[in-house]
């Protein structure tokens, strides 16, 4: 039989992004240099409510090419918001894709949510969209990422040298892969 | 000194109306159309690359590269991704004409674009990409500097198999201790 359930695990569930009813949220996570630092290379700076929700318009444009599958991250127990995860960047002609995880209140890390998100989004990419390979970028400096990434089976496979400036140094942009065949798929 | 010209070609404006037919032409050759684009090779008509030339949103439409000796379009080149806030650019290269490979054009031009993104755009750190096997790029990025930093496994499907993206990047300092600077 088909798997059962793709959306779920045990805490959380993969949800449609829902601006009208997250934005003020998403804009109280942005005022957190650390999230947002974490996140990506991009300039840095809080975003309001209104700023997010044309954020979210352009994703969807995306979502609506099948270039990229967009969800928020919720608790099943409550159906509290606590992140995002992306899969984006597809390439279908080669069936290879980006990702991108963020749980935005730290309170909510270091819990295990970004791992169950993970899973679900590799899955996601594996068994519903046949992807063959899977890329996420991060920065030298952010060790706990390339430890989570590494854990899921992903590799290191690039060190763009120096290409970040941040806080006067320069840090390696690191480019992680993971090949369908390496992803460990739970019984 | 001009700084977007070299020994062999000059760097110039695209003139959409008077490229965009031999653009076109070598969209008909499939391996190149592979070795510069991602996506799948597609024959087009010259009123298809006029247009996107117009919009801007064509790969690669920052320079036309021309022979110096008869100011022959013979490819493109550009720095195609500028992220200023790190001062890095992405550069990509590509030449259409193929009685002018491996004979020192591309190197040439390719010298002429670093010296515009490190002396005029001021950057830190020019990156690029290659597939795997395009050994004539890997040679011409190597004598200008570039160096090896690792390869994405197994990205692209072409002919039935998978190949392998290889990065390379090459900083400011390095470029100017190989005597880029005088």
């Amino acid at each position: 039989m088909l798997t059962d359930q793709l959306f779920e695990r045990q805490h959380i569930r993969l949800a449609p992004p829902d601006a009208d009813r997250d934005a003020e949220l998403v804009s109280k996570w942005t005022h957190d240099p650390d999230y947002l630092r974490a996140l990506s290379a991009d300039v840095a700076k809080p975003l309001s409510p209104g700023q997010i929700k044309k954020q979210y318009e352009e994703m969807e444009k995306d979502a609506e090419k099948h270039n990229a599958f967009n969800f928020a991250l919720r608790l099943k127990e409550d159906d509290r918001l606590i992140g995002f995860a992306r899969l984006w960047r597809i390439e279908w002609t080669h069936a290879t894709g980006s990702l991108q995880i963020g749980i935005g209140d730290r309170n909510d890390r270091g819990q295990g949510y970004g791992t169950e998100a993970l899973q679900l989004l590799l899955r996601y990419a594996f068994d519903e969209l046949n992807l063959y390979r899977l890329s996420a970028m991060t920065a030298e400096y952010n060790i706990g990422a390339i430890r989570f990434f590494e854990r899921s089976g992903f590799v290191v496979e690039v060190r763009r040298r120096q290409a970040i400036q941040r806080d006067g140094k320069r840090w390696d942009a690191v480019l992680l892969g993971l090949l369908h065949d390496e992803w460990k798929r739970e019984a | 000194m001009n700084l977007l010209t070299g020994q062999l070609v000059s760097l110039t404006a695209v003139n959409p109306d008077r490229d965009a037919g031999i653009i076109a032409r070598w969209s008909r050759d499939s391996q190149f159309w592979r070795l510069a684009h991602t996506d799948p090779a597609l024959p087009v008509l010259p009123r298809y690359v006029k247009q996107k030339l117009e919009e801007r949103s064509i790969e690669l439409q920052g320079f036309a590269i021309r022979s110096l000796a008869d100011d022959r379009l013979i490819g493109l080149i550009g720095l195609y991704t500028i992220f200023w806030l790190h001062r890095e650019a992405f550069m990509g290269i590509q030449i259409g004409e193929r009685d002018y490979w491996g004979k020192g054009y591309g190197t040439d031009a390719l010298r002429a674009l670093l010296r515009y993104g490190f002396d005029e755009l001021n950057l830190r750190r020019v990156s690029l990409s290659v597939l795997e096997g395009n050994e004539r790029a890997m040679r011409s990025y190597e004598k200008c500097g570039f160096r090896y930093e690792g390869r994405e496994r197994q990205v692209w499907a072409y002919d039935g198999r998978r190949w392998d993206e290889i990065f390379m990047g090459l900083l400011r300092e390095e470029w100017q201790t190989m005597g880029n600077e005088q």
